[in-house]
């Protein structure tokens, strides 16, 4: 190995790495693409949720043989307190289609999947080796990486970092920075397994129809946070997260933010009786487009995670990664072959293409939103105020109606006052348009 | 604290999978007398629960039940306050799911 040369070097098997390695793969590109895990998968975490779009467009019939769990027939929106939650719910017949847009996934069995054919495109696959550096000549350039197995330096011309959201090398190398904390959510998950029966009678489902659910309140303690339940054919995903700074600030603990969203009494009924197979956590970047680093340089480009492609809003996550990992490989395999070298200059073109796509506009949609999520009433008040309000409409107690809608109107003009209110509102509003 | 909330961690961790690579902690934590805030904190918000104070009053780390997610890098490198590697290649926590 020590003497071959690449024209890619891969650094990570992830969603980003994978997509990048196959598009270089099939165009004919040597590539070599290398996996610290045991097997592809084997470090990697997620809900998970798969967006079709961004796979069907590498591998069109990727659901002949993809291990996937259920497609997503709904959705379901949660604003808890402690007791209760209240809830926008879309379910629909239509998305029982032949190519279904959304399917949950397990990542660890999905990623050997996607590395498999990688690895039948025709690239190098090589698990078991931590990338510890990156080397360059004495223009600055990239031109290789070290790894853990020896010493010796693999050759390339570009090298792509798919190292994920807590990456090493890039960050070693000064080509970003460590993500700060308020940037980035730490999300703690378990598999809840159950028979496939119980699932499809707790959630009103046939064959591989599936529901999600995300949740947000006082689950996370005033944290700036979600919680998810994830239906997969025999378990449940499980999980929620903050943001890092938040956690460093309270008492909490992430395990036991986990068993208290569990316990809750909405929860609970739906993980009875499971077996845990796994707990896993892991670090979700929540800073969105103003989080994002230099995405290129002399001879090397970022994707996924790395470079923080996660649409908080949307929870997409995996879809961006691929979208990333694609575009790059397209704009290396130009480069080549238009025998261009792989200098900044030239790969700046990755970034333009990504401008073009949604992957930025999404990002730049919601580039103040994570200041504005940062706004602690949504997890703590709102969730109060709108369950009280619930409450009182829903209860025939002999009290007249318009006495009642006025204390639902009263009881939020008392606590947020009008200029919170309005502060809050204008807020968000201004965050999403 | 109700029943539930009291699960312990380790409980969790124990049924994961790991290789651990004995005698090479891919973290640790540099020596001090006084742990900073930082580092406290950690002892509450690592997710595998590897910090803990010495009867002394230090922060130690046991990195055998690590699952690598990079909370304690974020929160402590940047200050020094702990070195952050990469297990080496195929040793770590090792996702049956993920």
């Amino acid at each position: 190995m020590a003497e071959e040369k690449f024209d890619v070097i891969v650094v990570g098997a992830g969603p980003s790495g994978n997509a990048c390695a196959y598009t270089l793969a099939t165009r004919g590109l040597k590539v070599l693409q290398l996996e610290r895990g045991e097997y592809p998968g084997s470090k990697n975490v997620q809900g998970a949720i798969l967006y079709a779009n961004a796979l069907e467009q590498l591998i069109p019939d990727f659901r002949e043989d993809a291990p996937l769990e259920r497609h997503i027939i709904e959705q379901r929106i949660w604003m808890m307190d402690d007791r209760s939650y209240c809830g926008a719910h879309y379910r629909s017949e239509d998305f029982n289609e032949e190519k279904p847009n959304r399917y949950t996934i397990i990542r660890a069995p999905f990623d050997k999947w996607f590395s498999r054919k990688v690895a039948a495109a025709g690239a190098l696959v090589i698990c078991e080796t931590t990338v510890t550096e990156l080397v360059r000549d004495s223009s600055d350039k990239v031109i290789g990486v070290r790894t853990d197995r020896d010493d010796s330096i693999i050759y390339a011309d570009v090298v792509v970092l798919a190292e994920g959201v807590s990456g090493l090398v890039g960050t070693r190398a000064g080509l970003r920075s460590i993500p700060k904390p308020d940037t980035v959510a730490l999300a703690v998950k378990e598999m809840h397994f159950m028979p496939q029966e119980t699932i499809a009678a707790r959630f009103n489902l046939q064959g591989d129809e599936g529901v999600v659910i995300e949740t947000a309140g006082t689950i996370t303690k005033g944290m700036t946070g979600t919680g998810f339940i994830y239906t997969n054919k025999e378990c449940l995903s499980t999980g929620i997260g903050c943001l890092i700074s938040d956690f460093t600030e309270t008492a909490q603990t992430p395990h036991g933010l986990l068993e208290a969203f569990k316990a809750h009494p909405a929860v609970k009924p739906l993980l009875a009786g499971s077996e845990v197979k796994e707990y896993a956590a892991h670090m979700i970047p929540e800073g969105g487009y103003k989080a994002i680093p230099q995405l290129f340089g002399n001879g090397w480009l970022i994707v996924g995670d790395a470079g923080q492609f996660v649409n908080a809003v949307h929870r997409e996550g995996s879809n961006l990664a691929m979208t990333t990992g694609r575009i790059a490989a397209e704009t290396i395999f130009d480069l080549k072959t238009n025998n261009q070298p792989m200098s900044a200059a030239n790969l700046a073109m990755y970034k333009a293409r990504l401008d073009d796509s949604f992957v930025m506009k999404d990002l730049k949609k919601y580039k103040n939103l994570p200041q504005t999520l940062e706004n602690k009433h949504l997890f703590t008040t709102y969730p109060k105020l709108l369950s009280n309000a619930a409450q009182t409409y829903f209860r025939v107690d002999g009290q007249d109606k318009k006495s009642k809608e006025n204390a639902i109107v009263k009881s939020f003009f008392t606590t947020r006052r009008v200029k919170g209110l309005l502060g809050d509102v204008l807020g968000m509003a201004r965050a999403w348009r | 604290m109700s029943e539930e909330l009291a699960v312990r961690v380790e409980d969790k961790l124990y049924q994961n999978r790991y290789l651990v690579d004995a005698g090479r902690p891919h973290i640790t934590v540099t020596p001090h007398t006084v742990p900073s805030h930082r580092l406290l904190a950690l002892t509450r918000i690592c997710p595998a629960g590897c910090y803990a104070k010495t009867d002394t009053g230090q922060v130690e780390i046991t990195t055998d039940g690590c699952v690598e997610c990079g909370t304690c890098r974020v929160v402590a490198e940047p200050y020094g306050e702990i070195t952050w590697n990469y297990p080496r290649g195929g040793f770590g926590v090792l996702f049956k799911f993920g």
